[in-house]
């Protein structure tokens, strides 16, 4: 079998989006023909297949973005030379995937001598990408990159490392780097500075499974947000008592005339609509210095998943009224818990809410959905004592928080724009039927 | 830093300026000229045409920045093409320079993010000729001046042969723009002559010609080898 792998397509370029396969699995494709098509940085590259022979197994889908070097597929050769991967380590060991502790089963746990620990580390080839420089230093040297670690941008190599590397192999002893090919010693004390997660030391406490595709997104996308952004949070809190009257009014003949439960997000997205007309500052993002004030109201509804969060788009949330959010609200959150959504639908969002009030939360402080500049999250609605007028009413609360990045939005505006999607939702005057 | 272009001896490219060219055909020739560059039967070469009233779409290009209909595009003249090159949707039309070089980048530096800096470089440089302050807006591609786009990028590779390029509006119409979200992005479009630098197309792409050579290295000379 051959790797195929996400080519090196230049030296800033760290990662490529596979836009395109020319080949199904199981069809032939000779040494050098295209085989796949990757998008960098507006530049779309044919890139040819490494190897003659069949193609088993597409690793990476369509519209996927990965670190060069990653694996996209598998082909078998057509010499029939399978199963023995080319240039990898000479130890016969699982393959230098994930670190799934491909322990062999109950073994027991007083004879500490990890298995897979041993073999896991020994890669090959770095796995950030090389610039010429580095390249060229490490074979006048002759260095292997494979120890070298890297401190630049996405784990690259850079000269720096290689030369604090040299430095640090040609100080005292003579000692050409640890040895690699760590025999048995590994025993009790584990390497000293990192931190070695129990799993392999004690297989029966925890049980390992990889993260799915969608957790690694999401993971990766709210730190990243919050890495960007500068969050704040501000809580209001709002009466909902007018939408929860009308909500009962008009609850049995919405749900007749368009099979549809009325729920109050809808009012809220067009209280949100409202208060972005009013300041379009909210509904911006940030480029570099410079503010992108969209033109689109492109509300982004966090929807829940089984086992995680998507976050489909209203396009024009604007130009929808009470039933016709309600009916977008509906439609694409059944079609992104059937995972029918198209990826038009999860982009070009301008804002986003999150109606976690659905799950009983009362506040929370919600992450922002990158590019966007806030977000809103909507607490419960619960009938709360509240004091008008020196006297104790029943009134339908709420409490509305809006996370903003501070980069770009002060408090004052923030608030004001909260107050305004308050005001519209306490003081609601639109029909719904 | 090491650069590949220094120990290389300054190669030959060869240019012609080809004038109003509708998109197929442009695409069409490009297509021959990378068959001819791949298999060595060519040097490198640097197109530069105008296309009519076109709006084209990338391969990653969505849809939805198209903002009119394709009929309503149709009334007005406005051809519309998919087509394989990297970047979202783009308008061309007369006065606007379209450059589509077919570089073989082994030749120079297997480096796509190195290429298309480049290309900014070029137009950058011919626009500061005419007294313009081109800028990057990192991490985006193109050229803006004053926080407006005035040249799109958008390439192809084959085999590290490139095709596709760019196109810098020198006169053109802005208000075609109208039908698109350029590369799918909420920014203002400009020109020279908007910005009221009155440029002739062929000054231009003298000044194009003169710092494409320099920045790629590259000798340019006026025979292209293609009927």
């Amino acid at each position: 079998m051959t790797d195929v792998v996400m080519p090196q397509m230049g030296e800033s370029i760290v990662e490529g989006t596979l836009t395109k396969w020319l080949k199904k699995p199981g069809d032939h494709v000779e040494r050098d023909e295209p085989l796949f098509e990757i998008s960098t940085d507006k530049v779309d590259t044919e890139i040819p297949s490494p190897a003659a022979g069949t193609l088993r197994e597409v690793l990476v889908e369509e519209g996927k973005t990965v670190g060069i070097n990653t694996v996209v597929a598998r082909i078998e050769d057509g010499a029939g030379n399978g199963a023995v991967a080319p240039a990898k380590p000479a130890v016969a060991a699982p393959p230098p995937a994930a670190p799934t502790p491909a322990a062999p089963p109950p073994q027991a746990p007083a004879a500490p001598s990890p298995p897979a620990v041993a073999a896991a580390p020994e890669p090959a080839e770095p796995s950030g990408p090389l610039s010429p420089l580095v390249r060229k230093m490490a074979r006048e040297n002759h260095i292997d990159l494979g120890r070298v670690k890297g401190t630049g941008a996405g784990g690259r190599i850079t000269k720096q490392d290689v030369e604090a590397y040299l430095a640090a192999s040609q100080a005292p002893v003579a000692a050409p780097a640890p040895p690699r090919t760590v025999p048995a010693p590994v025993v009790a004390p584990p390497q000293p500075s990192t931190y070695v997660p129990p799993a392999a030391s004690s297989p029966a406490k925890v049980r390992v499974e990889p993260m799915s595709t969608m957790r690694q997104k999401i993971a990766e996308h709210m730190v990243m947000s919050k890495r960007t952004s500068a969050h704040v949070t501000t809580i209001h809190r709002a009466d909902m008592t007018k939408v929860a009257k009308m909500r009962e009014r008009h609850k049995a003949d919405f749900q007749s005339r368009y099979g549809m439960s009325l729920t109050y997000l809808p009012f809220v997205v067009r209280a949100a609509v409202e208060a972005l007309r009013a300041y379009p500052i909210v509904n911006a993002s940030i480029e570099g210095t410079n503010i992108l004030y969209h033109n689109e109201i492109n509300i982004g509804i966090a929807v829940a998943l089984e086992n995680g969060l998507i976050v489909p788009v209203i396009r024009n949330a604007d130009e929808r009224n009470v039933l016709g959010l309600q009916r977008a609200i509906v439609d694409l959150a059944s079609r992104a818990r059937s995972r029918q959504l198209k990826p038009d639908e999860v982009q070009g969002g301008t804002f986003s809410i999150t109606n976690f009030g659905s799950f009983g939360s009362l506040v929370g402080t919600p992450i922002i959905n990158q590019p966007q500049v806030a977000i809103m999250g909507v607490g419960a609605v619960t009938k709360e004592p509240v004091i008008i007028d020196d006297a104790i009413a029943i009134r339908s609360m709420c409490y509305l928080s809006l996370t903003f990045d501070h980069r770009l939005i002060d408090g004052a505006l923030a608030d004001q724009f909260t107050a305004k999607a308050k005001s519209v939702l306490e003081n609601w005057s639109e029909e719904v039927l | 830093m090491y650069s590949v272009a220094e120990r290389v001896a300054s190669r030959q490219c060869a240019w012609r300026d080809l004038g109003r060219v509708d998109y197929a055909r442009a695409f069409e020739m490009q297509r021959e000229l990378v068959e001819l560059r791949k298999r060595g039967e060519s040097p490198d070469q640097f197109l530069i045409v105008e296309h009519p009233h076109t709006i084209t779409l990338g391969r990653n290009g969505h849809l939805a920045n198209l903002l009119a209909h394709e009929d309503v595009l149709a009334r007005a003249g406005v051809e519309f093409h998919h087509t394989d090159r990297g970047g979202d949707i783009t308008y061309h039309g007369p006065g606007q320079i379209v450059g589509y070089p077919i570089l073989d980048l082994r030749e120079w530096k297997r480096d796509v993010g190195a290429y298309v800096r480049a290309i900014e470089q070029v137009i950058i440089d011919a626009l500061a000729d005419f007294g313009m302050a081109g800028e990057r807006v990192p991490p985006m591609t193109g050229v803006w001046v004053a926080g407006a786009k005035i040249a799109a990028i958008g390439v192809h590779i084959s085999r590290w042969v490139t095709s596709h390029g760019f196109a810098l509006n020198v006169t053109t119409d802005l208000s075609y723009f109208q039908y698109i979200v350029p590369c799918g992005l909420v920014k203002p479009v400009t020109s020279m002559a908007a910005l009221g630098v009155k440029a002739r197309r062929e000054d231009v792409v003298e000044r194009l010609l003169e710092h494409f050579g320099r920045v790629f290295d590259r000798e340019m000379t006026g025979e292209l080898i293609y009927d």
